[in-house]
């Protein structure tokens, strides 16, 4: 194992605990968050205003020095342009989203309930990341 | 459905995880946290040249979720169990589809790439944010 590796599974057990903590693995508090005319619960925004508050000045201090902290390079995105497949994908996304109550972290980290619930979700997530990539897919990463 | 209380604190706690987890990934593998272009690289049909951090950030998830729950409690409560099986799997399926074909999800555009200041992440989590709110409004309300 590699350097790297190590530090991509502490940043991993990090990001599952975190997700768990704020309880965006239960779809409910993520669904009550899209759901303005309902009984909203904002948690959602909170979690997100928290982690832009850590990463923003992490990211630019990071981008300052112009590689990570073990000598490697910057793998950051690059593309400036909007296109439309970034608009229709990410408009897939959020009706996924809202039809399901999941988006990929907290879906692959309930794994951890060891259901079949959840190997099922993770399945057809995965199942469709394939249909995309095979039938549209230019790019991977 | 079923409401939620608004839970600050455990918001607030876990962000600054979720943020500590996305600077110590970018910190020592130079890497964006996007967990649907990581589950991908990983998982899709094409895998991802450049070794098995992809994997090891993957299972890493799941370990945190499994201490959670070894510590603290369920990682998802009982009322989380999804009552209607078809749209929660369709829905999966397109969250799968939709991220790939828009290069992100709610961690790779809505944390990482807002954070870089990023114009397709901003539009892109404008869009998932307006079509997820529109979708349960759609379901909830409408249905």
């Amino acid at each position: 194992m590699r350097r790297e590796d190590i530090v991509a599974a502490v940043a991993g057990v990090l990001f599952g605990l975190g997700l768990s903590i704020a309880q965006m693995t239960d779809p409910n508090k993520v669904l009550n968050f899209l759901d303005l005319a309902g009984q909203w619960d904002p948690s959602l925004i909170l979690v997100m205003g928290a982690a832009l508050l850590v990463v923003m000045p992490a990211y630019r201090l990071l981008q300052r020095q112009g590689r990570s902290l073990l000598g490697g390079p910057l793998h950051f995105p690059t593309r400036t342009d909007l296109d439309a497949r970034l608009i229709a994908g990410a408009a897939m996304f959020g009706i996924g989203w809202g039809l399901s109550g999941y988006c990929p972290g907290p879906a692959l980290t309930s794994l951890a309930t060891l259901s079949l619930s959840s190997l099922a979700i993770v399945a057809a997530m995965i199942a469709g990341m394939w249909l995309h990539d095979l039938s549209l897919g230019r790019r991977a990463g | 459905m079923t409401a939620t209380p608004f839970t600050p604190g455990a918001a607030i706690l876990g962000g600054l995880l979720i943020g500590l987890a996305v600077v110590v990934l970018a910190a020592g593998t130079g890497r964006v946290a996007g967990i649907s272009g990581i589950a991908a690289g990983a998982l899709g049909p094409k895998p991802a040249e450049g070794g098995h951090w992809r994997w090891a950030f993957l299972i890493g998830l799941v370990v945190g979720g499994l201490v959670y729950a070894a510590f603290v409690g369920p990682v998802r409560p009982p009322s989380g169990a999804a009552d209607a099986w078809l749209p929660v799997l369709i829905g999966a399926g397109l969250v799968g589809f939709g991220t790939r074909m828009g290069s992100g999800c709610t961690s790779g555009h809505g944390i990482c790439g807002l954070s870089r200041g990023s114009m397709r992440s901003l539009v892109a989590t404008a869009v998932f944010m307006s079509t997820g709110i529109a979708t349960v409004f759609v379901a909830r309300h409408l249905l």
